[in-house]
């Protein structure tokens, strides 16, 4: 059986055309149940030049009040923060409810957090571009963002961690004063090379996609610069409709400075498909490239854990077991994000569809599920490995000191996500954000169970309670503001969805759709994918 | 900008500039203006076109074989930096373990791998591309800002050896072109 294209389908009389509102089956006409039919990846009768003016216009439209609010808690949390990493710097890392045999604390557990949480980026991006699942475009772009500014919030506590922070250069293998070379055999420097490569290729795969964009949004800075520009409200169907009077008038002030940023930036782009030729094959490699390094950037964190010796961290689980967990906090946190997002955007509910929500929570059950998988199996060989070292550290986590820490992250982890059964809960934006939500903060405890077990070591006598100290709490809140700051300024400079992407999974941009008397005949449409 | 030249100064044509409405329209005039036997010519769209390529007749790109020469050069750095800073300049025994390993190395030579070619990909494809160059003779068209919104266009070169700018004209509108410019150097 092939699959549909949407179009086709309406051509056929096999489904209605899509219209946004409140239809209860199909909620914005993309949740079809026909597995046959493909959904329609953008609503609103859109053409090109409609796509454009609407994700160009959340650049070009008066920042709104929303956004000046949230960007001032934002940056004054980021402030907070920095104050905090300064404090921490010029006293020690005293400073930190850092003891004796635990000695990573919470700086690990953010660490670890906010890299899972940096995995859905490149995964939407490379992972699902292999599979060509092509909804991912209309989100491929925020979650790159967030990958990026998740990264960056996550190198600051090893960053910081190491103490003397001035010396935190030694971490990379560069010439020094005592001729000595950091420790190849140390997972710890493994994940060095791991986390930067990943931050340097996640940053190059989101700017060399959104070159093209950059270069549409100089064209419409240096129209701007003499004309003023006109078009409809960013929520309306193109074309518009009749009842509709007049167009209105955006007032921009042209802004010089914003072609130039965007002409520096977009490298002189000018849509050339010689130019296109070699961006797509480009792009389609680092996809290719990526997908392994993202696979392998969690792993490597994993052995962090699991190449010591420590009851309760030496196990091979981990490496699978932490990916799976990253896929399903970086989803999570794609969709806290663009839940609020897809609200307060105009427009932006026609490319992120019923639909790709729907998928995003698909993803989550099966990683939750997977993680869920993962917590029994752990259990259940501590148990069959007949180790007692290895099942008292799972006793004392599920029955010991943290035990609340364990059954919080049991609770979030692996039954919230089973709520996505529920066709209801797939479709409720409001719900998915507070299920997302949950399940950032199961991913945290997740980390922290782990890191706890450090407290409970082979020598009874230096048991202790690890509690985080003001600081602690203060530095991590600090980072959640400094993300918050960059994902704002992102959403305010440059392009939030890949727009040539867009445009290129539309059904207008496909020259065999209306004409099958092709010579050569080799379709990709209606091949199935 | 306040001397103007005394003599009229014939304005050097760099090609023409040709619209087209839509995809299909695009498409098959690609095919045609290729069979016509142009070189110096290309599509300008706000998106890569679904197997324009072909129609346009180009060569595999030249990416996947820089991606892979900085690959094995990734491989190759990350190899002999780890045996060479392990094993031969500063060799630190610890618990009887060998100096260098390959299984230790895999990581470290996996992501250094992983990195290279990533700079291979971006920096190749723009290298490949003549870019950055802030400024093309057809950026001085304003129909041209179009192109990254819903223009389609085919320009053809002036130094084509088939370029004739009445013919070459003549053909491009006889594809439906909505309207043929000419783009001065």
């Amino acid at each position: 059986m092939t699959t549909l294209e949407p179009d086709k389908a309406v051509a056929l009389g096999l489904v209605d055309k899509p219209k946004r509102g409140g239809d209860p089956v199909t909620i914005d006409g993309t949740m079809i149940d026909d597995p046959g039919v493909r959904a329609p990846l953008v609503l609103g009768d859109r053409d090109f030049k409609s796509v454009t003016d609407t994700i160009c216009g959340w650049i070009e439209m008066k920042t709104p009040p929303w956004w000046q609010m949230a960007f001032f808690i934002s940056s004054g949390i980021a402030g907070l923060g920095t104050a905090m990493i300064l404090y921490l710097i010029i006293t020690g890392v005293g400073v930190w409810g850092l003891q004796s045999p635990v000695m990573w604390g919470w700086a690990i557990v953010n660490f670890v957090w906010w890299v899972g949480i940096g995995h859905a980026g490149t995964l939407i991006s490379a992972i699902l571009c292999l599979l060509k699942q092509q909804w991912r475009t209309s989100i491929n772009r925020f979650a790159e963002a967030m990958t990026i500014f998740a990264v960056i919030c996550a190198g600051t506590f090893p960053g910081i961690h190491v103490g003397r922070v001035w010396m935190a250069w030694m971490l990379f293998p560069l010439p020094n004063y005592n001729w000595i070379w950091p420790q190849f055999r140390s997972p710890l420097l493994w994940d060095v090379f791991a986390v930067g490569t990943y931050f340097t290729v996640s940053t190059l795969f989101w700017y060399m996609g959104m070159i093209p964009d950059l270069a549409t949004l100089r064209d419409r800075a240096i129209g701007r610069i003499n004309q003023k520009v006109t078009f409809g409200p960013m929520w309306a169907p193109h074309p518009m409709p009749k009842f509709v009077k007049q167009m209105t008038t955006v007032t921009i002030p042209a802004n010089r400075i914003a072609a130039y940023f965007y002409g520096i930036l977009s490298c002189g782009w000018r849509f050339s498909y010689r130019h296109w030729w070699n961006f797509e094959k480009a792009y389609l490699l680092l996809a290719g490239i990526a997908t392994p390094l993202v696979l392998s950037v969690h792993t490597i964190v994993s052995f962090d854990f699991a190449v010591s010796i420590l009851p309760g961290w030496h196990t091979t689980i981990f490496p699978p077991y932490f990916v799976a967990g990253a896929v399903f906090s970086g989803f999570a946190m794609v969709l806290t994000l663009l839940i609020p997002f897809r609200e307060l955007y105009p427009g932006m509910k026609d490319f992120v569809t019923a639909k790709t929500m729907e998928n995003m929570c698909k993803i989550i059950t099966l990683t939750g599920s997977m993680v869920g998988f993962a917590y029994i199996m752990e259990f259940f060989i501590a148990w069959y490995g007949g180790n007692p070292y290895e099942s008292q550290a799972f006793v004392i986590r599920a029955f010991g000191p943290y035990w609340w820490a364990y059954w919080a992250m049991f609770l979030c982890n692996v039954i919230s996500p089973q709520v996505f059964w529920s066709r209801w809960a797939r479709t409720t934006p409001w719900f998915i954000f507070i299920v997302s939500i949950v399940v950032n903060i199961g991913m945290w405890f997740e980390r922290f169970v782990i890191v706890s077990t450090l407290s409970t070591d082979f020598l009874p006598g230096s048991w202790t309670y690890y509690k985080p100290t003001f600081v602690d709490v203060m530095t991590f809140v600090g980072t959640m503001g400094i993300f918050g700051t960059l994902f704002l300024l992102f959403a305010k400079f440059l392009p939030m969805l890949a727009i040539s992407e867009v445009k290129n999974v539309m059904p207008q941009a496909h020259a065999h759709l209306h004409r099958h008397d092709h010579a050569e005949g080799d379709h990709h449409n209606g091949e199935g994918a | 900008m306040t001397q103007l030249p005394t003599e009229p100064v014939e304005p050097k044509v760099w090609g023409l500039l040709a619209e087209f409405p839509d995809v299909t329209s695009v498409f098959d005039a690609a095919h045609k203006v290729r069979e016509a036997g142009f070189a110096k010519w290309d599509v300008h769209c706000p998106f890569p076109i679904h197997e324009m390529d072909e129609a346009m007749g180009l060569k595999p790109s030249q990416v996947p074989n820089l991606m892979g020469g900085a690959a094995f050069t990734g491989v190759a750095v990350a190899l002999l930096m780890q045996w060479w800073m392990a094993k031969v300049d500063y060799p630190i025994l610890i618990a009887g373990k060998p100096l260098f390993a390959w299984e230790w190395a895999l990581p470290i030579t996996f992501e250094l791998g992983v990195l290279f070619s990533a700079f291979a990909a971006v920096f190749g494809m723009l290298a490949l591309n003549g870019l950055p160059r802030p400024h093309h003779p057809l950026m001085s068209r304003p129909e041209f800002l179009k192109a990254g919104d819903d223009g389609f266009f085919i320009s053809i070169e002036a130094k084509d050896k088939n370029f004739d700018p009445e013919k070459t004209r003549e053909l491009l509108e006889s594809l439906g072109a909505t309207g043929v410019e000419v783009v001065e150097d």
